[in-house]
């Protein structure tokens, strides 16, 4: 008895989780894509992704939802790669230097979400989301009329014709892969590129350590109940930044490390969908709204790719045109987002709903005494 | 100097600034060669084309739902109102009318779903509207591919099936309430007459909607849930109603829009038209809980306004073309400071 409950309650927790695997299982053979193939794919954007998702944890932690101003670390990233490619550093060392520039930029542009967000209690995910508007338009401003006028630029490859302004793309020949190819394994028919994996592992260290440090708890608790880690002493409101600046800081070095294995970098697109990826790969991943694991990362890079990667054939093979299949997989994975936000703001109304019954009920047997 | 103070507070700051702005564009439009007049023209155009849109925002507004980023659900009903139309060969009134004619019942049907929806998830209405939106536009761009649409002047030429990205309205109703009773004035003013009092008429409509009983108990929901239900309103019922008679303003919004614009626009089109619309409310002085129709009226104009004239004017005195990011700036800076308007005290 109590097991069938239980099949059922892990059902309900995992839905997204759920419906991804049922199609995905059904496109996977449709599509005709090889396996080799397919795991290739797969294996390169892990790398490519996890990272980027991983920016995503803190803020679920410190309740403030899914982090959509993680963004403006991706406009961080890419200003510090515009300046490394300026500048002509080459390789990892340029790489570095890309995340050097961008730190500050992020911690900047962190620091300034975390005082929007914590306007904005409540409606955090909402605000981030339209702040990343705003912020695209700031960085149209300085990249596109400021860098080569005011900011000084050196190489006039990157620089539109007019002068300044730089380029709508930016071929990022000098730090191509790099990261990848530094420490590149070969395991039979595969190519592993283990200096990135090596990074995300110590991002994984560095994320489960900082859950047990002090820092970590009052996050936790702030996650908890805003008002009684107040009493509690825990400055909220700063640990609420602190949590958005971690998170724009490694959106920053995420971006930098999607980008160099892209190998070149649309200047003023490149960050529009950063946001919705990562939200999409997380949630699909089996994280909620309040709760997400380093589990729940890979597997939601797993699965969400694996569907990018076949639905375009599989939309193909079975309608003959493979823009269906596009328009599918940007459906479903709108669709998961939507989904798990509804399944979370249902869920947080019904236990408050039973709280308050529970109170009722309390209260009238207490009567009846 | 206290009551200025409070005024100028209580309008916020970056209405007045935008306020500003849109005059000090119309004062130096002639000094760069921008033509007065015919600007003015663009303006109403604008206006009309997007006012009803806006409106669509302020009854979910009012019922505290929060501004509607779902707004695309009812501009879908609208695209396969005016598709249908024209499928069926419908042209000029008859084809405007009966395009909203057969926009409503799915504008009614989506509204319900997507009100009941929002009723299960209060206190995340606009999130998860947002992504709603995206969703429903997403899943239609695949039914726009499959559906089995044949009018020639509709699919794509050489397969013979699935809608076209644009579909001229040219020679069905294109313009058809611009056009009537249309005020030529000089060489470069019109005045879209047509239009314009399609759209008061829809405002007055919605002024009377919000005095009368049902729109009373609405708002009454959206200022005070718990007093509401004291005084015998279900709150849910309200936002319900709310929610769809949103998306049925959004529906005859969208095709306001087409027929002035002179195209039907679908597939990935509609994913971000509610940002501007809500930017231009929230200009026109609503908040996330409070909208009139001055707002929508004033913010349409202001919004509008600015996009006409920055591209023209701010390109001739600065000599680049700078209109695409001081919209960006100034429509979505204007959403933010609405989302971050009332804060909570707690520390």
């Amino acid at each position: 008895m109590s097991k069938t409950i239980d099949v059922r309650k892990i059902l309900a927790d995992n839905l997204v989780v759920v419906i991804f695997l049922v199609i995905t299982a059904f496109a996977v053979p449709v599509s005709g894509l090889s396996a080799q193939f397919i795991i290739q794919e797969l294996l390169t954007r892990i790398g490519r992704n996890a990272f980027l998702v991983f920016s995503l944890l803190l803020p679920i932690m410190a309740g403030m939802g899914i982090n959509f101003g993680m963004v403006l670390g991706a406009m961080a990233g890419e200003i510090g790669l515009i300046v490394a490619v300026d500048w002509g550093i080459l390789g990892v060392n340029g790489l570095a230097l890309a995340a050097l520039v961008g730190m500050p930029v992020a911690v900047l542009l962190g620091w300034l979400a975390g005082e929007v967000l914590n306007r904005a209690r409540g409606r955090e995910m909402v605000t981030g989301y339209i702040l990343g508007f705003f912020m695209d338009g700031v960085y149209q401003l300085i990249v596109l009329y400021m860098m080569g006028s005011i900011i000084p630029i050196r190489s006039p490859a990157i620089t539109l014709s007019r002068g300044y302004g730089i380029r709508n793309t930016l071929g990022l020949d000098s730090v191509r892969q790099s990261l990848d190819t530094l420490l590149a394994v070969r395991v039979g028919p595969y190519v592993l590129p283990m200096a990135t994996y090596v990074v995300i592992g110590l991002l994984c260290l560095f994320i489960l350590w900082f859950r047990r440090t002090k820092l970590g708890q009052d996050m936790r608790a702030i996650g908890q109940d805003q008002g009684v880690s107040h009493s509690a002493g825990i400055a909220v409101e700063r640990t609420r930044i602190i949590a958005i600046v971690i998170s724009t800081v490694l959106a920053m070095i995420g971006q930098i490390i999607f980008l160099q294995n892209m190998g070149n970098m649309a200047t003023y697109n490149a960050h529009k969908q950063t946001g919705f990826f990562a939200a999409a790969a997380l949630l699909v991943g089996g994280a909620s709204v309040s709760k997400a694991t380093i589990p729940n990362v890979f597997i939601g890079v797993v699965l969400l790719h694996l569907m990018y990667i076949v639905m375009p054939r599989a939309g193909a093979q079975l309608f003959g045109q493979a823009q269906i299949g596009e328009f599918f997989r940007d459906a479903l994975s709108y669709a998961a987002i939507a989904m798990a936000l509804v399944i979370y703001a249902w869920r947080k109304r019904a236990n408050a709903d039973k709280a308050r019954a529970g109170l009722r009920g309390g209260e009238a047997a207490g009567g009846a005494k | 100097m206290n009551t200025l103070k409070q005024a100028v507070t209580d309008f916020g700051w970056p209405r007045i600034i935008i306020f500003l702005f849109v005059v000090a564009l119309f004062i130096g439009a002639p000094f760069v060669n921008v033509r007065v007049d015919s600007s003015f023209t663009d303006v109403f155009n604008r206006f009309g084309q997007n006012a009803v849109l806006v409106l669509a925002l302020v009854p979910m507004v009012q019922a505290g739902c929060g501004l509607n980023f779902g707004l695309p659900v009812g501009i879908i009903a609208g695209l396969l109102g005016s598709t249908l139309a024209m499928e069926f060969g419908l042209v000029g009134w008859a084809g405007f009318l009966g395009a909203i004619a057969l926009a409503l019942p799915f504008a009614v049907a989506f509204g319900f779903a997507y009100g009941f929806l929002l009723n299960k998830v209060k206190g995340e209405e606009m999130t998860i509207a947002m992504y709603v939106g995206f969703s429903i536009v997403t899943f239609f761009a695949i039914l726009w591919l499959l559906l089995p649409y044949s009018s020639p002047n509709m699919v794509w030429g050489y397969a013979g099936r699935g809608l076209r990205t644009t579909i001229t309205l040219e020679g069905y109703w294109g313009r058809i309430l611009n056009d009537f009773l249309a005020l030529r004035i000089g060489e470069n003013f019109q005045f879209p007459t047509g239009m314009i009092l399609f759209v008061v008429l829809l405002t007055v409509l919605m002024g009377f909607f919000l005095r009368s009983k049902t729109g009373t108990a609405m708002t009454a929901v959206g200022s005070n849930p718990d007093f509401a239900r004291a005084g015998g309103v279900s709150a849910d019922r309200m936002r319900l109603t709310s929610v769809v008679l949103s998306t049925v303003i959004g529906a005859v919004g969208i095709l306001v829009y087409q027929q002035s614009f002179g195209f039907i626009q679908i597939y990935n089109a509609p994913l971000f038209m509610a940002f501007p619309a809500v930017a231009a409310l929230l200009i026109g002085g609503a908040s996330v809980n409070k909208a009139s129709m001055l707002n929508v009226i004033v913010g349409t104009f202001l919004f509008q306004s600015i996009l006409t004239m920055t591209p023209s004017v701010i390109n001739s005195v600065l000599q680049t073309d700078m209109s695409e990011v001081i919209r960006i700036l100034i429509s979505n800076g204007m959403i933010l400071y609405a989302l971050t308007r009332k804060t909570k005290v707690t520390k």
